[in-house]
């Protein structure tokens, strides 16, 4: 074959765009295959969402970069339909009919437990986001992301109880509101047990029903017992609906926490400036100040967008899916290794620096005792900004 | 010991709620009583209604999309009642494929506005008046007058006029009311879609004073449900009576006791009244 000069150039050319091309193109061979499930229906699907598009965003990026072990990643979603039952059928085909290599998490307490008996019956490693009360994960190839101690119902108040102590006028008095969804009832249960140790005083302490539509009522008894501080044993909407039950009665407490409230619908409503909630990271500085982390921020709001989330800032639900897929990285480019036990031998040993934190698995049930990466945000003129503990707090930010 | 003012609050929000109950119970009383349908899919209905005020109130006044929504789901319900005539000729058939569609329409809901929790922002929600020691808010006070007025309307043309008796006729016994005259046809389309039309003006009071989320469609219905079987099938006032008895009961126990006990209150009453009023089933 005669190698004239145009065929030259063109081999050349080829050379070099190669040499120049994306990791995704050089990441060569079998995919690893990575299974879960979400709930993209049913009554957790606007989380589940978030968590999807997280994840494809880390797994895009993933790839560009050349993949895992130099192979591409292959993610494979099943909708759970917020369904546990299902969720347990879906990590068992994902196992034996997908043969996936590795599990990634499903969301929720309930879904997670479910993943994880059959995680535990084939021996397979279980990164998870999203559990609620970590004494009931006994499986010792489990691993939390969330930042989340092994004993939450004792940190978590602790955390709120200081962060309410810097608000202007320090509360004295607490009226206890809870919703009796498994993690958030758990965790009132502690609060009532940390105020008593803290010398507050309860002058009221409800439980309802989860999916509880009057919230009028509840609204009056609060407004009744005129406590200091408003502690919502809350997620979801439950805050917006009893927030709009307390505006119909013209009342507001001075000082208020929901722990978990969708953060979307609280952003424009004046009575819900100056609220408190739980959260792990937030779209403001010291959290962006990782470059690769204000384009991960940047990214997640325009696909967010597409996607129609309402909410397009990164926040508690989308960092811990990132965490999620950061730390499953970091174990397998660490051990070059897919195989679960040699990763879970890994994590034990060694902590992983994500996108809120650190995270170690050293303590019981590979959870952390007694501490956690956990935050307090604020309301403020329609953002929300962490306000405690003062190290993660966005610049200028002051409890109002 | 509970205040004066925390129960008379109390009273007053089971009022409130109970008016909601009530209208979302109109149009399925309607429907099951008059046609024999169990239309489940009237909860999807009112959703529909509400998300559909909810998009158009960036442009309309929330009252004024009533002139868009009504016809249309007018519209909406007699197609139903075609589908179920044809389709689902027995009663246990219109639940099974209500449900379906509730099914089908939740989705639809979710793809257009996703799962998320969606809230109309509105000036009216600022609006509320102070009578003595308690509140009233407008969204409120609207749900109530427009619950007595539609329910009112409805029992009295029911009560009073031709298309009533010949409704009731139909219900008795439809072959003999064909025997003389009554068009069955005809009037079961209306009826669907006059039970169609309250769900739209159900949606709109729901976008006023409650978030959307496609999954909250299945948090009405086991209490709409006891609503219209306290107040009785086929009944207009019976469902808002009966959704004032459930809001009231149901606001007092959250008010003087646990509220996890508020949701029994339901279908304690329901399970009451059919223990000592067998009768009326």
């Amino acid at each position: 074959m005669t190698i004239n000069r145009r065929r030259a150039l063109a081999a050349g050319g080829a050379l070099l765009s190669t040499l120049a091309l994306p990791g995704a193109l050089r990441a060569q061979g079998k995919p690893i295959r990575i299974g879960s499930s979400l709930p993209l229906t049913g009554p957790l699907a606007s989380l589940g969402i978030i968590h999807k598009v997280t994840a494809e965003i880390y797994v895009d990026d993933l790839n560009k970069r050349g993949g895992l072990l130099g192979r591409p990643v292959e993610w494979i979603l099943r909708d759970d339909q917020s369904k546990p039952e299902l969720t347990r059928t879906i990590y068992e085909q994902l196992i034996t009919a997908d043969k996936v290599d590795l599990l990634q998490s499903p969301y929720a307490t309930a879904n997670i437990l479910a993943g994880m008996g059959v995680a535990q019956r084939y021996n397979k490693l279980l990164l998870h986001t999203s559990f609620g009360i970590p004494r009931l994960a006994k499986y010792e190839m489990q691993f939390p992301v969330s930042g989340s101690a092994f004993d939450p119902e004792n940190v978590w108040p602790n955390l709120i109880f200081d962060a309410a102590a810097r608000l202007p006028k320090p509360p004295k008095t607490i009226a206890i509101v809870t919703s009796k969804f498994p993690s958030v009832h758990h965790i009132s249960a502690g609060a009532r047990e940390v105020l008593k140790k803290r010398g507050l005083q309860s002058v009221l302490d409800i439980e309802y029903e989860f999916g509880n539509r009057d919230f009028g009522p509840i609204a009056s008894r609060v407004k009744d017992a005129n406590p200091d501080f408003l502690w919502g044993g809350t997620n979801g909407i439950d805050p917006v609906l009893m927030l709009e039950a307390m505006k119909r009665i013209d009342y507001r407490p001075p000082g208020q926490v929901h722990l978990f409230p969708a953060p979307g619908p609280m952003l424009k409503m004046p009575e819900a400036q100056g609220s408190l909630a739980l959260t792990t990271f937030e779209s403001h500085p010291p959290f962006t100040d990782d470059p690769k982390i204000a384009q991960f921020v940047k990214v997640y709001g325009e696909r967010a967008k597409e996607a129609g989330i309402p909410y397009t800032a990164v926040d508690l639900q989308s960092a811990i899916m990132y965490a999620a897929w950061q730390v499953m990285e970091a174990a397998v480019s660490a051990t070059k290794s897919t195989d679960d036990k040699t990763l879970a031998a890994w994590l034990k040993k060694n902590e992983v620096k994500c996108l809120f934190g650190t995270l170690s698995w050293n303590g019981p049930q590979n959870y952390v005792e007694g501490r956690d990466l956990y935050k307090v945000k604020q309301l403020q003129q329609g953002q929300w900004k962490v306000v405690h503990p003062s190290e993660w707090a966005a610049p200028g930010a002051k409890m109002v | 010991m509970p205040s004066v003012t925390l129960l008379g609050q109390s009273v007053l929000s089971g009022i409130f709620i109970g008016a909601l109950y009530g209208l979302l119970g109109l149009g399925l009383s309607l429907s099951w009583g008059m046609l024999r349908q169990v239309n489940l899919a009237h909860f999807a209905l009112a959703f529909l209604g509400g998300y559909i005020t909810f998009q158009l109130s960036g442009r309309l006044d929330p009252f004024v999309t009533l002139v868009v929504t009504v016809p249309l789901f007018f519209v909406a319900g007699m197609a139903l009642h075609w589908f179920l005539s044809r389709y689902a000729p027995d009663m246990l058939n219109t639940l099974l494929v209500t449900f379906g569609l509730t099914s089908i329409i939740e989705a639809g809901i979710q793809r257009i506005w996703t799962a998320d929790f969606m809230r109309m922002e509105s000036h009216y929600g600022d609006i509320r008046w102070k009578l003595g020691a308690f509140y009233v808010s407008f969204p409120d006070l609207v749900t109530l007058l427009l619950a007595m007025i539609l329910c009112g309307a409805m029992w009295a043309l029911i009560r009073f006029t031709d298309f009533g008796r010949a409704a009731r006729a139909m219900t008795e016994d439809a072959a003999m009311a064909a025997a003389f005259g009554v068009n069955e046809k005809r009037l079961g389309y209306v009826i669907s879609g006059l039970a169609a039309a309250f769900a739209a003006v159900a949606g709109m009071c729901l976008a006023l004073t409650h978030t959307l989320a496609p999954v909250q469609i299945y948090a009405w219905m086991g209490v709409v449900f006891a609503a219209v079987m306290i107040g009785g099938l086929g009944s207009a006032m019976g469902p808002l009576l009966a959704g004032f008895l459930i809001g009231v009961s149901e606001a007092l126990t959250m008010a003087v006791t646990a509220p996890t006990w508020a949701p029994l209150v339901s279908f304690t009453l329901l399970i009451a009244i059919i223990l000592f009023r067998p009768a009326r089933f």
